[in-house]
């Protein structure tokens, strides 16, 4: 219905919730703009000089030229208070927390990269500092290596992986400067600001291998766009989301928290002396 | 008497206190800027129309350079370009132009006084409006180049940047102050020096935007000057006023004492620069609304209710800020309080626009190059005003903040829109300030492609928004999968502007065939206005409303407000 705006595809609960809106939205500033156009155009062909030599003084009596702004307040105000503050109540500012289901992750932006930081199976997040960060060891968040609640964390560089139909709760924060995190398709855009971790929701409703298909572009994925200047390769702090069936994403999960444990009996062999 | 010897050179026409010389002295200056900001864009739009490929005719830059290797737009350049567009189109270009011109050269005359409150502030207004303005271009002479962190320098990006951003600091220090001065002057003169007669609702609805503005922008600059002096303070001594700890560069942490907070800088910043876009438009308005009622020989209609409406409009300005904030952790009460006030402020907007649209009936309308200008400013306008409402209401916003549908949307309001008025302004006054008249012929070949192409770059920047095309990507989105259907209207875009730039030289042309060429007019009143800046008397006394055209009764369809009797 609302396809000639152009808007993205949309793969998640709320982005046709949102895309209604954003179709009313612009259905009420198009009639209204016509509305105005057309008086303006009628108002040029009747009354020029032409056709109209003599102008009239007192022109239109009565105050009805008010009359359609007040019809366009009043359209504002009720898309307003009908439908964009408990938009905002609902999908972004309160959203009613899944218990059971819910993904939590934190995507932590730097320049010109998306970090991901998985809590791991036992659901903690481990200790992260600045002073840890060690790229070259592949530690970008900055866990600290003797906490055990992060002896099962999984970080990634520039992937977020999610299940498909299961709450995200994306803790969003920045390393340096302010990023935002734009995810054009799950109808998702919030800025990440340094010394705050916002929280961000949304559910993926189709998988990427879904995606591909009714795209009909095996290259395609979804994408990660960084929607806030933050130096000079902003353009390119490009990411992608990987949503997989939900057995996939345990899967996924299971693998990577074995590797990581391989990883650092390694670390131990190499620094044990 | 031995006390009358005239002033020389230097001071009548380079260290004047006269407001028309300050008024042309602004308007030349302001005009400079505004090319040199349009020169800046048409580098970016070739650089988004081409990725990487060289500007034609700088292939001869050395392959040395640190911005512009043979001639190609490099990542970093491409951002200082985008920061100094915005920066000179904003704060050097257009508010001088509007306020500093127009505001200098006509408020007095409007009002029938013989001279600015303050001339000397005036004078030294204009100076450090220069000083400011060179400032800020001296940054392409640095070797780390012009600042590069947005129009809106939002730290911590603007304090780890370059030193480019401090001269932006410095400068915009320097502009804020001439500003202020410069506020004052027209406060105090509207408040003090009208002809006996003139009332504060026989005054043009010119004075009243240009009134409204100076108040804006002097009530809302000053925390723009104390946050560029904390910025100041935090690139050069240390402090951390937005800076939070814990924060790593490159995975090195930096060195701050912390505490502070990034926010802090957008609150400060939007603080002005939202009520900055009102005066941006509210001046533009003015002329606009000078010349319809002009040229269709009547009153405005509405007049009382326009002036309640700028009044209005410039008090609830000051309170909608935080809706370029909606993205950074806002939640619903607070979201929904600025949503409200946002909305609230469009209305004035309707009022003024409606009442410029109701005085065109029953008129008899002229087509003149100045009107032409002003008409199409109303459609244009108004498609900046409607595109305002997704972005007004929080949860469009989500979707379409940051895009390039924000661009579309205020540069309606600014380019096809304020732009317009200017060159409607300059149509219109030029035979006020030189005697002649400006080319008609010129002046269609300049309004008709300008129309067309503003439109072809604007109203693409609407649609590639939609698509959820970020802004300020140095290649344009071509990296983004999601961006590759609408990518081909960069091109459209590119063009537009260039088209747009060619048709710049008919005006060009004119101003100098006119002053050059053209005859002088005989009547000092070529369009039969009624205000008072079309007399060539001095100490005149108002006797009546300023569009007093086409009264019943009269012989003549112009009553100026400055005769006494009615013909």
């Amino acid at each position: 219905m609302w396809d000639w705006l152009g808007l993205p595809e949309q793969a998640s609960a709320h982005a046709a919730r949102m895309d209604q809106f954003i179709g009313l939205v612009h259905v009420i500033i198009i009639s209204g703009f016509m509305f105005w156009f057309t008086w303006f155009l009628i108002a040029l062909a009747k009354h020029r000089k032409v056709k109209n030599p003599e102008a009239d003084y007192t022109g239109i009596k009565g105050k009805w030229p008010y009359l359609p702004v007040c019809v366009m307040v009043f359209f504002d105000f009720a898309l307003l208070f009908g439908l964009s503050i408990p938009f905002w109540h609902d999908e972004i500012n309160a959203v009613p927390l899944d218990d059971a289901n819910v993904v939590d992750v934190r995507v932590v932006g730097k320049r010109f990269d998306w970090m991901v930081h998985y809590p791991g199976p036992d659901g903690v997040y481990g200790r992260t500092d600045i002073s840890f960060i060690n790229s070259a060891m592949d530690r970008h968040v900055g866990l600290d290596p003797d906490d055990p609640a992060g002896k099962d964390d999984i970080e990634t560089l520039g992937v977020l992986y999610l299940p498909v139909n299961r709450q995200a709760l994306v803790r969003l924060g920045t390393q340096d400067v302010i990023h935002s995190m734009n995810l054009p398709e799950f109808r998702v855009k919030h800025d990440a600001i340094p010394g705050m971790r916002i929280p961000v929701y949304f559910t993926p409703t189709v998988t990427t291998e879904e995606f591909k298909i009714r795209m009909g572009d095996e290259e395609r994925d979804f994408e990660i766009a960084c929607a806030q200047l933050c130096g000079n390769s902003h353009y390119g702090m490009r990411g992608r989301i990987i949503i997989l069936s939900d057995e996939e994403f345990q899967a996924w999960i299971a693998a990577e928290v074995e590797k990581k444990a391989s990883y650092d009996e390694e670390d131990d062999w190499l620094f044990d002396d | 008497m031995a006390s009358e010897k005239k002033p020389g050179f230097i001071r009548r026409y380079i260290f004047s206190t006269d407001h028309k010389v300050i008024g042309i002295q602004y308007g030349i200056t302001a005009a400079a800027f505004l090319l040199i900001g349009f020169t800046l864009v048409l580098l970016m739009r070739w650089q988004l129309a081409y990725p990487g490929a060289g500007v034609p005719g700088l292939g001869w830059i050395s392959e040395k350079n640190a911005f512009m290797p043979e001639g190609q737009v490099q990542d970093d350049f491409y951002n200082s370009l985008g920061a100094m567009h915005g920066t000179i189109m904003v704060f050097l270009a257009i508010v001088p132009l509007l306020l500093g011109g127009f505001g200098n050269y006509f408020v007095p005359l409007q009002i029938g006084a013989k001279e600015m409150a303050f001339p000397h502030l005036n004078m030294l207004s204009f100076w450090l409006y220069l000083a400011g303005g060179l400032v800020m271009l001296s940054t392409f002479l640095l070797p780390t180049g012009p600042p590069n962190s947005g129009w809106t320098s939002y730290p911590p990006l603007s304090i780890i940047a370059d030193q480019g951003q401090t001269f932006w600091l410095i400068g915009m220090a320097l502009i804020i102050n001439s500003s202020l001065m410069g506020n004052l002057n027209i406060i105090a003169t509207v408040m003090q020096l009208r002809a006996p007669g003139m009332s504060f609702f026989r005054m043009p609805f010119f004075v009243w935007t240009q009134f409204v503005a100076a108040f804006l922008l002097l009530l809302a600059f000053p925390p723009l000057e104390a946050a560029a002096i904390l910025q100041l303070s935090d690139r050069l001594l240390e402090t951390s006023f937005f800076l939070p700890s814990g924060l790593a560069v490159s995975g090195v942490p930096i060195e701050v004492s912390g505490g502070g907070s990034a926010l802090l800088w957008q609150h400060l910043f939007w603080f002005l620069a939202h009520p900055e876009v009102y005066v941006l438009v509210l001046p533009a308005m003015g002329i606009v609304a000078e010349i319809i009622t002009n040229n269709t020989r009547r009153p405005l209609w509405g007049y009382k209710g326009m002036a309640f409406a700028a009044c209005f409009l410039g008090f609830f300005s000051c309170m909608i800020w935080a809706h370029h904030m909606y993205l950074t952790g806002m939640g619903t009460t607070i979201n929904a309080i600025f949503e409200i006030t946002t909305l609230t402020v469009s209305i004035p907007s309707l009022v003024i626009m409606t009442s410029l649209v109701a005085t065109l009936w029953g008129g008899s309308i002229r087509f003149t190059v100045p009107m032409l200008f002003a008409l199409a400013y109303l459609p244009m306008f108004g498609i900046g005003g409607f595109t305002g409402l997704p972005l007004a209401l929080a949860t469009s916003d989500v979707h379409l903040h940051d895009t390039y549908y924000v661009l579309g949307h205020f540069h309606y309001l600014i380019a096809p829109g304020t732009i317009f008025a200017i060159f409607a302004g300059i149509y219109h006054w030029f035979p006020k300030l030189t005697g002649k008249k400006m080319n008609d012929v010129l002046g269609h070949l300049h309004f008709w492609p300008s129309l067309i192409f503003m439109n072809g770059i604007f109203f693409s920047m609407l649609i590639t928004g939609l698509a959820d095309v970020s802004r300020r990507l140095a290649d344009g989105g071509e990296m983004y999968a999601h961006a590759q259907d609408v990518l081909f209207l960069n091109k459209v875009m590119s063009h537009s502007a260039f088209g747009l730039a060619f048709v710049q030289s008919f005006f060009i042309i004119n101003l100098v065939w006119t002053l050059a060429k053209s005859e002088k007019l005989e009547s000092a009143n070529p369009w039969d206005a009624t205000t008072l800046e079309w007399s060539t008397e001095s100490g005149l006394t108002v006797h009546r409303s300023p569009y007093e055209y086409s009264v019943p009764g009269a012989t003549a369809d112009f009553t100026p407000q400055y005769e006494a009797e009615v013909n």
